[in-house]
């Protein structure tokens, strides 16, 4: 099953510096144990990546999931590039161990950050300095995308995906409240099942700590409290698009009529990325947090539409500042 | 009895993580083997089968008893292993002085005690002193003073570290607990075979030892307790090993050890003399041949044939995954595997630099390796480190800082 990650422990494609790169991204620090730094080279005119290479430090899995990042973004446009998940980087390398999830997120990291350079917008990044997990440094903005994007639902996975809380398990309590709000804030947005989320107190803390701390800190639930910014709350990794529910919510909140503007707009602005591909992309209706679209042209039946529509819905979140999901309906 | 032959070891491998776990010697396999299918009788049974496997039992401790120079050969209980044995002597000490509620153990040592005594600290209230050590691995000899009261009920400390070999003067450190009242175990599942050990001649109250780091099998070991000190049951369900550990004794497993202690006792000039020699050409090459690399403690009086090199700017589990696919078997310090995502914490306590902690690799020898084995390893280390180098983001010039966290 590992086959392909094990060929690129081996040889890992696409090694090395790249100095005529024009968008960088990197993500990870010594303290956290892996870094990985993606160089790509953009042609200007297209959008399109035409060559990329990464320089990592870590464990074996972290180098084979840099190079499959930047083997899968060759040749892609920024926007195809943009729609790629940490599940499809653990995909593309024939599945990760659970316990190293952690280096997908990481590759998905530092792409969206390479992106997001190259394209000048830099506000992910400064809100990502406050480290949650103090051991190992990973922020609280890090850890509530990466529930999001994948749907996580347990300690667990939080710490299979972000390291965060696998080590002195300190910050054990903060890590719990985040994951209970940010799927509490899933379910609200129709994006998750309410018994899928994870409720506050269903994870044994784990008891032992390798090293003695001396007498046990109190835990205090910093993050609980908070609600997530804004640009946090937007883009979540869609499912598979489901075909439009039979019976669609019927409250159009008080917003909607503006909302329904904005996202035409959005939409007219993306339109000529996708017409350059011979596709195009047409509004049917905004339901809610639900937006249904029409794809003609070359994006009926092409393999990679999901990938547009990804991209299409990361745009309009982007655009309205809250989430929300794309759904083709034909 | 017709016996497939034992297989030696495959020969395009070159097994340098003796501290993980050595080949059980051919000879130890061969003592075994009658007592599981010949001999198979129950040492507590009155027939003449059950009183051959108690003369093999009888016989096993005595060349037990030689190796660790213990007084009596009844010091010595047959238990699982390392871990066992080592929980055994925590619990039973705190069992036996319930007014000392207090545990001195070192900031090195092996989860065996650590985790335990971690738990103790959290659910029974026990309060765990942990010693630290300095940057070559050395027992800070004040701070453990300093612990010392008669609220101690037992210090633990290990003989010698298995992530880098390093040994602590325990003789000393006995005498000095003994001093307070409290009893002193050693868990010298490294030490054990790899250096002279005379128990009677120290105050050393209890010892772990197991089977499988000296060339015996795995799944037994056993725990030295001195005659005269309060013990505790932990296994409790009959009188075998006179009531101290209950459960019919695995026969083939310590007719094994015996064999191994030995022949433990007969190599441990070679092991000195030679697996010495070996350990250091390959320590010193690698460092020749290196940049930016450390050999861990090596000032420090460390066994000899364990060397802990930490390579900076890489990190160990992708070295190891590339030595192990170019026919090396070497091992990092611990961490990542297991779950967690910290470096080492021996070399975490021996604040190893932030750049380096998560590079240490740990090769340990044993009396099977040769000089072609060296070669091998040489050949292959340095190419190994120098594509994980290529490939690293960081390096002299760019520093420890790619970024700040995440930022």
């Amino acid at each position: 099953m590992l086959d392909h990650l094990d060929e690129l422990v081996a040889g890992p494609r696409n090694a090395g510096a790249l100095p005529q790169a024009n968008a960088v991204g990197s993500f990870g620090t010594l303290r956290w144990g892996d870094a990985v730094k993606l160089m790509l080279q953009i042609d200007p005119s297209t959008d399109r990546i035409e060559q990329a290479r990464f320089q990592a430090f870590g464990c074996s899995s972290a180098i084979a999931a840099s190079s499959a990042v930047t083997d899968m973004i060759t040749g892609r446009t920024l926007d195809e590039a943009a729609g790629i998940g940490a599940a499809d980087i653990a995909d593309h390398l024939g599945g990760l161990p659970p316990e190293r999830m952690y280096c997908a997120v990481m590759g998905y990291e530092a792409l969206q950050k390479a992106i997001a350079a190259y394209r000048g917008s830099a506000e992910l990044s400064e809100a990502d300095a406050a480290p949650s997990c103090k051991c190992l440094g990973v922020s609280q903005m890090m850890i509530e995308r990466t529930i999001r994007f994948n749907r996580l639902t347990s300690i667990e996975q939080v710490t299979n995906y972000t390291k965060a809380a696998g080590s002195c398990s300190s910050c054990f309590k903060q890590v719990e409240g985040l994951l209970a709000r940010v799927n509490a804030e899933m379910v609200e947005d129709g994006l998750m099942a309410s018994g899928e989320a994870y409720q506050l107190g269903s994870t044994q803390h784990r008891a032992i700590d390798l090293k003695p701390h001396g007498a046990p800190q109190p835990a205090t639930n910093i993050f609980a409290a908070k609600a997530a910014p804004a640009h946090l709350r937007a883009v979540p990794k869609p499912a598979a698009p489901r075909p439009a529910p039979a019976a669609a919510p019927a409250a159009i909140g008080v917003d909607a009529p503006s909302q329904t503007t904005l996202i035409a707009e959005a939409l007219d602005e993306l339109r000529p990325h996708l017409r350059r591909d011979g596709g195009d992309c047409e509004l049917v209706s905004v339901e809610d947090n639900i937006v249904y679209v029409r794809l003609s042209g070359n994006c009926v039946g092409c393999q990679l539409s999901s990938v547009t529509l990804s991209g299409v819905q990361a745009k309009l979140a982007d655009k309205l500042g809250r989430p929300l999901r794309v759904v083709p309906v034909s | 009895m017709s016996q497939a032959p034992v297989q030696p070891q495959p020969a395009h491998l070159v097994y340098l993580d003796a501290n993980a776990t050595t080949r059980t010697d051919p000879r130890v396999v061969d003592a075994m083997l009658p007592y599981f299918s010949g001999y198979f009788g129950n040492p507590s049974s009155k027939h003449a089968l059950g009183a051959h496997a108690a003369m093999a039992v009888k016989r096993a401790r005595e060349q037990l008893q030689a190796l660790v120079g213990a007084a009596q050969p009844h010091e010595l209980i047959f238990t699982s292993g390392g871990t066992e044995s080592a929980n055994t002597a925590i619990l039973s000490a705190l069992e036996a002085a319930p007014r000392r509620r207090e545990i001195i153990t070192t900031a090195v040592e092996h989860p065996a005690v650590l985790s335990l005594c971690a738990w103790l600290e959290k659910n029974k209230g026990i309060r765990v002193h942990v010693v630290p050590v300095d940057r070559q691995g050395r027992l800070d000899i004040a701070a453990y003073r300093e612990a010392l009261s008669d609220r101690v009920a037992l210090v633990s400390m290990m003989w010698a570290n298995n992530e880098t070999g390093v040994i602590n003067p325990v003789a000393d450190l006995a005498e000095l607990a003994k001093e307070v009242g409290a009893l002193f175990h050693t868990d010298a599942v490294q030490a054990v075979g790899k250096c002279p050990i005379e128990l009677q001649s120290t105050a050393i109250d209890m010892l772990s030892l197991s089977g499988h780091k000296l060339h015996g099998p795995k799944g037994i070991g056993a725990l030295y307790v001195r005659k005269g000190v309060a013990f505790k049951p932990q296994v409790k369900g009959g009188q075998h090993e006179r009531g101290r550990r209950a459960g019919t004794e695995n026969v083939p497993g310590i007719v094994g050890l015996g064999m191994a202690a030995e022949l433990a006792a007969d190599a441990m000039a070679d092991e000195d003399i030679r697996v010495r020699g070996l350990r250091d050409r390959l320590e010193r090459e690698i460092l020749a041949q290196v940049e930016h690399c450390v050999a861990i403690g090596a000032r420090a009086e460390r066994l000899p044939n364990t060397s802990n090199i930490a390579f900076s700017y890489i990190d160990s589990e992708a070295i190891v995954t590339l030595l192990d696919r170019a026919g090396i078997a070497a091992s990092m310090g611990s961490a990542c595997s297991t779950g967690s995502f910290e470096p080492s914490h021996v070399l975490v306590a021996m604040k190893v630099a932030e750049d380096t902690v998560r590079g240490g690799v740990r090769f340990s020898l044993s009396r099977d390796n040769t000089d072609a084995d060296i070669d091998r390893a040489l050949a292959v280390i340095p190419g190994v480190v120098a594509k994980l180098r290529a490939i690293s983001p960081f390096d002299v010039e760019a520093g420890p800082l790619l970024g700040r966290a995440h930022a």
